[in-house]
């Protein structure tokens, strides 16, 4: 009986090979596509060139950055290669999945293969991650032609990126078990905008006072932007590990709830 | 529990297998027993409990009692392999909408881990078999409800399956794509696939089953061939009468003693007997006369009707 009731509660282990062929599912899907794909990238582009440069005329030389002074671009365009990543992974994992879920019942057909919900919830996480790198990529290119990259560490930016876009993609497949209408979304979306605009992306967190930075420091954003901005400007502290944890375990509470709630509504 | 070796062998065995939903029992203690290579039908009304019992085998829902066993395997514990040998059509299309008719077929195989090579030359058969092959490119949602049955079989075909579970395979078809969905499935047969079917159509029950059980509110009311279950539980002929609306309560006494059995339903009355001319002369005798009269075989309508005093499709 005990034994009955153990393996009753057994959640299929991901395996990667598996959850390997959910991400070739997409790249059929998206070789057809590409322009829908690409789009994704110009946003973040439009706002570097609209606001880091346009309003950088305007503000000159006044950000300073741990004691140095630097141009107002150069601060504003990590902040948008962060949020570059954080938008792929949320488009993927917000939108696509929810529609795979709800309407087209992709995964009803998926899990009568080989194929279980970890696996289900690693492939997709592990495609909307490639997607927000993409972009990050992309971005990275673009920073560097426009001289907007001042150290060596920005190398390491794109795996920061990454990051970025795993916890992402983490929470937003999460949350998009709890959707239910399409309307739902207007809340996401509720949530996306503030967090793109408060996050000490467009300004430092000090402009803020300070019950109000505690508040900001819960963002996941803030903790992405702080750590591609140290790494494409060069100034790195211990404070990196602490950005960094906290996206690896938001990632990693995403994926077990989204993991849980795929198990309740799918395998009933 | 005691176990003959027979049952061993089997490729679905269940005892007792029951499906709660909440307070709900959808499926409630169930007994059965598929063999290699044959048809086994589920027959029964909407809600009787069989789409459950069908996601059990598919190791997409797990059993809140009882005993289950697919393939040899237990279904909770390793659920990937036992997917990887069936192949499943689910009662409602779960087809990939975002991909073509090719791609759908080429996906899935690939779900199971089969080499890319392989999977292009399965799809390019698969579609053959299926007859659509010059819609190889085209998207899935324009296709008719047939096509998309067909394409959905072909998807659960591509892994070559060893035992194949069919959900309503043809519920809401028209008669021709019906009979189209039935020559594909009768071909698999013929090839020794062993098929799981549920309907509510008791031809397709007939036409399709070696064996099939009849499932009415949670359980299995009965089992069998679908010859032996008319032969068990209806008579050779059935005497079917239609009367006027007016002239129906006259009939009362009239009926007694003509056939084994008399059903009175809303749109005609049924009198089960071994000779059908017989009991039409008999009424005619007692002055009875009905708008119209029909003298035809049992079917496996007159089955579940008997078991349960109703019709199929309500
Ligand atoms: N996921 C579910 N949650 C709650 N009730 C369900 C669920 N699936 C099926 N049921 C209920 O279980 C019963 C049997 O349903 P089902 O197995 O679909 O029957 P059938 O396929 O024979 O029409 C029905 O009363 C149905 O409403
Ligand atoms: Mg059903």
């Amino acid at each position: 009986m005990i034994a009955s009731l153990i393996t009753r509660r057994r959640i299929q282990l991901p395996a990667a090979g598996r959850a390997a062929h959910l991400v070739e599912r997409n790249t059929v899907l998206y070789r057809r596509h590409w322009l829908l794909l690409v789009s994704g990238f110009f946003e973040p582009l439009l706002y570097l060139l609209a606001i880091g440069f346009g309003v950088g005329a305007l503000v000159g030389q006044s950000i300073t950055l741990n004691g140095r002074p630097v141009a107002y671009a150069v601060f504003v365009a990590p902040a948008m290669m962060a949020t570059s990543a954080m938008n792929g992974a949320v488009y993927e994992t917000a939108f696509n999945f929810f529609f795979k879920l709800k309407y087209s019942k992709l995964y009803d057909a998926v899990l009568a293969t080989p194929l279980g919900v970890a696996d289900v919830a690693l492939g997709e996480i592990t495609w909307a991650l490639f997607r927000g790198s993409l972009y990050a990529l992309g971005f990275l290119v673009a920073m560097a032609a426009l001289g907007l990259i001042k150290s060596w560490w920005a190398l390491l930016a794109l795996p920061a990126a990454m990051l970025i876009g795993f916890s992402f993609a983490a929470v937003g497949t999460a949350t998009s078990t709890f959707v239910r209408t399409w309307q739902d979304f207007d809340l996401v979306l509720i949530v996306m905008i503030p967090l793109f605009l408060f996050s000490a992306t467009f300004y430092p967190i000090t402009v803020y006072p300070g019950p109000l930075q505690a508040v900001v420091q819960f963002s996941p954003l803030y903790h992405g932007v702080s750590l591609v901005r140290s790494l494409t400007t060069g100034s790195i502290s211990p404070g990196l590990l602490v950005d960094a944890s906290y996206l690896v375990i938001l990632a990693f509470v995403g994926l077990a709830i989204a993991g849980r709630r795929m198990q309740r509504l799918l395998l009933k | 529990m005691v176990r003959s070796s027979t049952d061993a062998a089997a490729l679905v065995h269940a005892r007792g297998l029951t499906k709660h939903f909440g307070a709900l029992v959808a499926v409630n203690g169930i007994d059965f027993d598929v063999a290699r290579g044959e048809a086994f039908g589920f027959l029964g009304p909407n809600g009787a409990g069989k789409t459950s019992t069908m996601r059990m085998i598919n190791c997409v829902s797990a059993p809140s009692a009882g005993e289950l066993s697919v393939l040899g395997l237990n279904p909770v514990t390793d659920g990937p392999r036992i997917r990887a040998r069936l192949g499943v059509v689910p009662q409602a299309d779960t087809l990939d909408t975002e991909l073509r008719v090719d791609e759908n077929l080429y996906t899935y195989a690939r779900y199971f881990d089969m080499p890319r090579a392989l999977a292009r030359q399965r799809t390019r058969e698969l579609l053959e078999f299926v007859q659509l092959t010059d819609r190889a490119h085209d998207e899935v949602e324009p296709l008719s409800g047939g096509m998309k049955r067909r394409l959905t079989i072909a998807r659960a075909l591509v892994n070559e399956p060893e035992l194949l579970l069919l959900d309503e395979p043809t519920t809401g078809l028209d008669p021709q794509a019906r009979h189209l969905v039935w020559d594909r499935l009768y071909r698999l047969k013929q090839q020794g696939v062993t098929i799981v079917l549920t309907t509510h159509y008791m031809d397709e029950a007939e036409q399709l089953c070696d064996r099939l059980v009849i499932m009415d509110k949670a359980r299995i009311v009965a089992e069998g061939s679908p010859r032996r279950l008319i032969d068990e539980y209806s008579t050779r002929e059935v005497l079917e009468l239609r009367f006027a609306i007016d002239a129906r309560p006259g009939l009362d006494g009239k009926l007694a003693g003509v056939a084994d059995r008399v059903e009175l339903l809303p749109d005609r009355v049924l009198l089960y007997t071994h000779d059908g001319e017989a009991a039409a002369a008999a009424l005619h005798g007692r002055g009875v006369r009905p708008e119209s009269t029909l003298i035809r075989r049992s079917t496996l309508e007159d089955v579940f009707l008997r078991l349960t005093g109703r019709s199929l499709i309500e």
